[in-house]
């Protein structure tokens, strides 16, 4: 197929943010009815190249090219009406419409004088999410939805319109195994229609799966584009991270020590139900579970975000205030939640005061910061974790996802907490920085630290937990040793086919 | 791409169920405000039967007229997640500015009314560029044009009055006149509101506003052009404001330089007391409109039951405060809700 002219093709692109390049002499072609992969460790210009296709940033230098043409996109409006579809990492929707306003914003279907047809509207959502396989009811306010059904309203956005390129940055990273396969079904139709797609995903098995042709990124340079036919998980790995990826898993064993956190009989109506668990000091326990099966709420009610309706959390022999995330934290708690954009970060605050958040009474004296303070406290942890910023006065969201993630778990640990919650530790995040992550966790368990991981990846489940926990539907319903984890036995008792041999 | 339809899309229970909470939640607001509105003229009804006399209703309808129409203008830019301070000293430099313009000559109503539209549209212009296009915060710009727009007015007045028997009596007739007993400010009143309702509900241009509201991240990646939105909410208001200030000179024919002078807040209140929300995204200019009638039969009610006004603004900034707790409370309470029903 690569005979023929590119459907949409970036030729020597460059783009800078102030003093970072994220972009330098960039090149990528997309043909129709060609699946093409975009691999690279997260910082390494992904997203932004994404958005220079998507017309949401316009190349410094270099150009877009369209069927040939050199175009230039002054709005994403521009590149929508050309027929580029974008679904982006993180689901961005209007919280107060509703998910069929979502979808066609801007494009609704019209009736005479330019009056929008609600009703062809709504039956276009029906049709969209019938295909997709998914019961969303178009009136329904995005509000509330969760982080998948949120990436499915994105999805249906991107299928809602005659898409001659479809551009997809980690859409499958909240999605569950049966969604995804839905998605890619759908997705390879596309593609036998004569659709060009370019697909992102940190998890390789999908790109290999779905493409065909593969271009990788490394700190902003291209570093190749090759078929994917003649080479092998190890290669591409190879080529993001530019050396051999050690150990993904990197588990310590550790002595266990004694219990640190303890949680009896919690409940929140409707959510989950009689949870009880343990973790000892030196462990890392993972809280496995499907999408909805209550993993992120018990976490949240375990350390007072959400407040549980009966039971109680014990955190080194004393119980924890209900519902006050202070004492939580006080008693050495500390959460490291799913949603790091929302929950996790203050956006437009720099690196620096983001770590310091957790730590203002200590900074200073009388209810002053002290710079200094905040700013050694900042370079601390960012040297500890490998930071990858410009300045620690930047602002948080100018860093990739994977270094975002390092600062959230920076302000957490700055608290110098007995057990950490960490909630999807490596969520959208490259392999490099997840296998740094997976180190940090390990050897802060190995330290002393009682970890409490949840997690929807399994390999991250099974490769870093001591015990894992497994949650079906509110309920906990295994608890499986490391030895004996397998995907078969953790999978089964999520799905809650497993045995009631352990049942905790 | 065609969208082919495999099975007809069986839409959950549960899911209809929750929009039809949304929906219950947004018609309770409209339904308790009218509820309390009742409440209100039947109490002072039974306290004063002449509050429901004739010239009474006349009244009330009179009074509520002119804050319904700010508070349909306010709405729009409301809804788009900003403020607009500006539209008390546009009414009263559109009022003074119409009364210049007939004190002795009679140009005929309509053209009276265009001057005000243009009057207010213009000051909606500055403030509008200045928000949208010059990224200056909604609450600076607008307190700035406040100031300015009374400072304006003031200087041009210089304590000059323009009095009823300067005004054209073809002007003063839209102000008292009625047709089939119903007198026409209010008539014009929800005019304005039926077709700004329509609009926001029926085009796209409507809807983006909301979005802009409700998300203006979203709403940079849809496409929205939110700048040019922004502009014309603002535009808007100016003119209905520059409107309202020609409706003012025909209602009392006298107008001196601070005539809408401190207007604003009503406004504001009456529109968050209406259920639109002052972060934005939500809101009906119906529920606004519901809002402004509340506020000014409470001043009306409270005149007739011989207690001190400032009794009304005590009232309404009580509401004001009930109205944005209410908002944050069920707001909390939806996503709880909605997030439960979707977690099954």
């Amino acid at each position: 197929m690569s005979q023929s002219v590119p459907v949409l093709a970036l030729k020597g692109v460059n783009k800078s943010f102030g003093a970072v390049r994220a972009l330098r002499d960039v090149s990528l072609e997309l043909f129709a009815g060609e699946a093409h992969a975009l691999a690279g460790e997260n910082g390494a210009g992904k997203s932004t190249l994404i958005k220079a296709l998507a017309g949401v940033h316009r190349p410094d230098s270099g150009e877009v090219l369209l069927d040939g043409e050199p175009v230039v996109f002054h709005g994403p409006a521009d590149a929508r009406d050309v027929g580029i579809a974008v679904i982006y990492q993180e689901p961005t929707l209007f919280p107060d419409l509703s998910i069929a306003e979502n979808i066609f914003m801007g494009r609704q279907p019209r009736r005479a004088f330019g009056r929008i047809d609600h009703k062809a509207v709504r039956a276009q959502v029906a049709a969209l999410m019938a295909r997709l396989g998914v019961d969303l009811a178009p009136d329904r306010p995005a509000r509330g939805l969760s982080i998948a059904d949120q990436q499915i309203v994105e999805i249906a956005k991107a299928l809602s319109f005659d898409a001659r390129v479809l551009i997809m940055d980690e859409p499958t990273a909240a999605l569950t195994g049966s969604e995804t396969a839905r998605l890619f079904a759908v997705v390879e139709a596309l593609r036998a229609e004569g659709a060009a797609v370019l697909f992102i995903s940190h998890r390789l098995e999908e790109i290999f799966e779905l493409c065909q042709r593969v271009t990788t990124l490394r700190d902003g340079r291209w570093v190749a584009s090759e078929p994917l036919d003649g080479i092998t998980q190890d290669d591409l790995v190879r080529r993001m991270v530019g050396r051999d990826l050690e150990e993904l898993y990197p588990k310590q064993p550790t002595r266990v020590g004694e219990t640190a956190l303890s949680v009896r009989r919690l409940t929140r109506e409707g959510v989950f139900r009689d949870v009880s668990f343990d973790v000892r000091r030196g462990e890392i326990v993972a809280l496995a579970g499907l999408v909805g099966a209550g993993r992120s709420e018990v976490a949240q009610a375990v350390f007072g975000v959400d407040r549980a309706d009966a039971g109680e959390v014990r955190v080194g022999g004393t119980v924890l205030r209900p519902g006050s995330p202070t004492a939580a934290m006080d008693a050495g708690l500390a959460l490291v939640p799913e949603d790091r954009r929302q929950r996790g970060l203050v956006m437009e605050m720099s690196i620096e005061r983001n770590i310091g958040l957790t730590g203002l009474d200590r900074l200073g004296r009388a209810g002053m910061v002290k710079r200094a303070l905040e700013r050694g406290r900042a370079s601390d942890w960012a040297v500890r974790l490998q930071l990858k910023y410009g300045s620690l006065g930047d602002h948080v969201g100018v860093l990739s996802g994977g270094n975002q993630q390092k600062v959230v778990l920076a302000k957490w640990l700055a608290t110098d907490p007995a057990v950490l919650i960490v909630d999807e530790p490596t969520r959208g995040i490259d392999v490099g920085t997840k296998a740094e992550v997976h180190r940090l966790l390990s050897s802060l368990a190995a330290e002393g630290l009682a970890v409490l991981m949840v997690s929807s990846d399994l390999p991250e489940v099974l490769g870093m937990a001591d015990r894992v926990l497994v949650m079906h539907e509110g309920r906990l319903v295994a608890e499986i040793p490391r030895a004996e984890a397998t995907e078969e036995s953790v999978m089964a008792a999520a799905t809650g086919l497993a045995d009631e041999g352990r049942a905790a | 791409m065609t969208v082919t339809v495999e099975k007809p899309a069986p839409a959950a229970e549960t899911e209809r169920s929750a929009r039809s909470l949304v929906d219950a939640v947004f018609r309770a607001r409209e339904i308790s405000i009218a509820g309390a509105l009742v409440l209100l003229v039947l109490f002072t009804w039974v306290a004063e039967p002449r509050f429901l006399n004739d010239q009474g209703v006349k009244d009330l309808l009179l009074n509520a007229a002119i804050l319904v129409l700010l508070a349909v203008g306010q709405s729009v830019v409301v809804i788009t997640r900003n403020i607009d301070l500006s539209v008390g000293s546009v009414v009263g430099l559109s009022a003074f500015a119409c009364g210049k313009f007939v004190s002795g000559t009679d140009h005929g109503v309509l053209t009276v009314l265009l001057l005000g539209v243009v009057v207010g549209a213009v000051c909606g212009l500055v403030s509008g560029s200045l928000v949208s296009f010059g990224k200056v915060p909604a609450l600076v710009v607008t307190l700035g044009m406040l100031y300015i727009i009374q400072g304006l007015d003031y200087w041009w007045a210089q304590g000059e009055q323009i009095n009823a028997a300067d005004v054209p009596q073809s002007v003063l007739d839209l102000g008292s006149g009625s047709v089939l007993g119903l007198p026409y400010l209010p008539l014009i009143s929800i005019a304005v509101l039926a077709g700004t309702a329509y609009v926001l509900r029926t085009y796209r241009s409507g809807r983006e506003l909301y979005a802009i509201g409700s998300s203006p991240e979203a709403a940079r990646l849809a496409g929205v052009p939110i700048r040019r939105r922004v502009l014309a909410a603002y535009l808007f208001s100016g003119a209905v404001s520059g409107f309202a200030g020609a409706l003012w000179l025909a209602r009392f024919g006298t107008v001196v330089a601070d005539n809408a002078h401190g207007w604003e807040l009503t406004v504001v209140s009456a529109v968050v007391v209406g259920g639109v929300a002052i972060v934005g995204g939500t809101g009906t200019v119906w529920g606004a409109a519901l809002g402004a009638l509340l506020l000014t039969t409470i001043g009306s009610a409270l005149a007739v039951l011989k207690v001190d006004s400032f009794w009304a603004d005590a009232i309404a900034g009580a509401l004001l405060l009930a109205a944005i707790s209410v908002d944050r409370i069920v707001n909390v309470r939806m996503t709880r809700a909605l997030r439960k029903r979707s977690a099954r």
